[in-house]
């Protein structure tokens, strides 16, 4: 497997460096990687699970989600 | 009220894809700055995760708000994400863009930044982020890196550019 570039832009000189990462920044990686993974499932449940209770709801009330807005406005 | 905007330098990603991007040596000869940037990265999902670092380090208090294109949320968080940006599943050669925004960056206080991001994306799944940032750093900021966070370690794919300008307010 190909181990990542970063790029770095020095600012001062204008000089830019493309390099392999690190180990350190490799290991970094990994763990935002597996962390971005758990967020992004926590925030699908959820929506998820919101619309599903906002459909149970309007079924409830015997509108639409349009007549719901109306109300809401 | 800034009256100057200085390209300080920019960056457009390569064949292949990177990593991550890091503009180093900022002089802080500047009120504030302003990073513009269009992004794609190659990870699968619509949206992914955005890190910046500053100064290689990591203290951050966020707040965001998200729209998904269907929901809107608002979260906290400590870590390094700042907004979503698209992954390879969005609209073919679609980039996200957004901007970065923090003021006073060489002061010797706590440094407040402002990002908004949007996934840009011709479905009903699109995200747009609105995220308010508090790095507890009391010295300049001298290097800014921006990576993607998502799942499967993507890389930033070519045509992702960045635009470091520094804003004076005199």
């Amino acid at each position: 497997m190909t181990t990542p570039i970063a790029i770095e832009v020095n600012c001062a000189t204008g000089e830019v460096i493309e390099r392999p990462l690190t180990a350190e920044e490799i290991t970094q990686r990994e763990a935002d990687a597996t962390a971005a993974a758990a967020r992004k499932a926590e925030e699908d449940a959820k929506a998820a699970s919101d619309a599903v209770a906002k459909d149970a709801l309007l079924t409830k009330l015997g509108i639409t989600a349009d007549e719901a807005k109306l109300l809401l406005a | 009220m800034p009256n100057t905007y200085t390209l300080i330098a920019s960056n457009t990603v390569g064949s292949g894809g990177v990593a991550s991007v890091t503009f180093s040596s900022i002089p802080a000869t500047y009120t504030d700055l302003l990073v513009k940037f269009s992004i794609r990265t190659s990870n699968s999902n619509v949206g992914q995760g955005l890190k910046v670092t500053y100064n290689g380090a990591s203290a951050y208090v966020n707040r965001f708000l998200e729209g998904t294109g269907a929901a809107v949320s608002s979260g906290n968080g400590t870590d390094e994400f700042i907004g979503d940006i698209p992954g390879n599943t969005a609209t073919a050669s679609t980039f996200g863009n957004g901007e970065l925004y923090m003021p006073n960056y060489t002061s010797s206080v706590a440094k407040s930044i402002l990002i908004d991001a949007v996934t840009e994306n011709n479905a009903t799944t699109a995200y747009q982020t609105l995220t308010a940032q508090s790095y507890a750093i009391t010295s300049a900021i001298t290097s800014m890196s921006f990576a993607s966070m998502g799942s499967g370690s993507p890389t930033l794919m070519q045509y992702t550019s960045f635009y470091l300008y520094g804003i004076k307010n005199s």
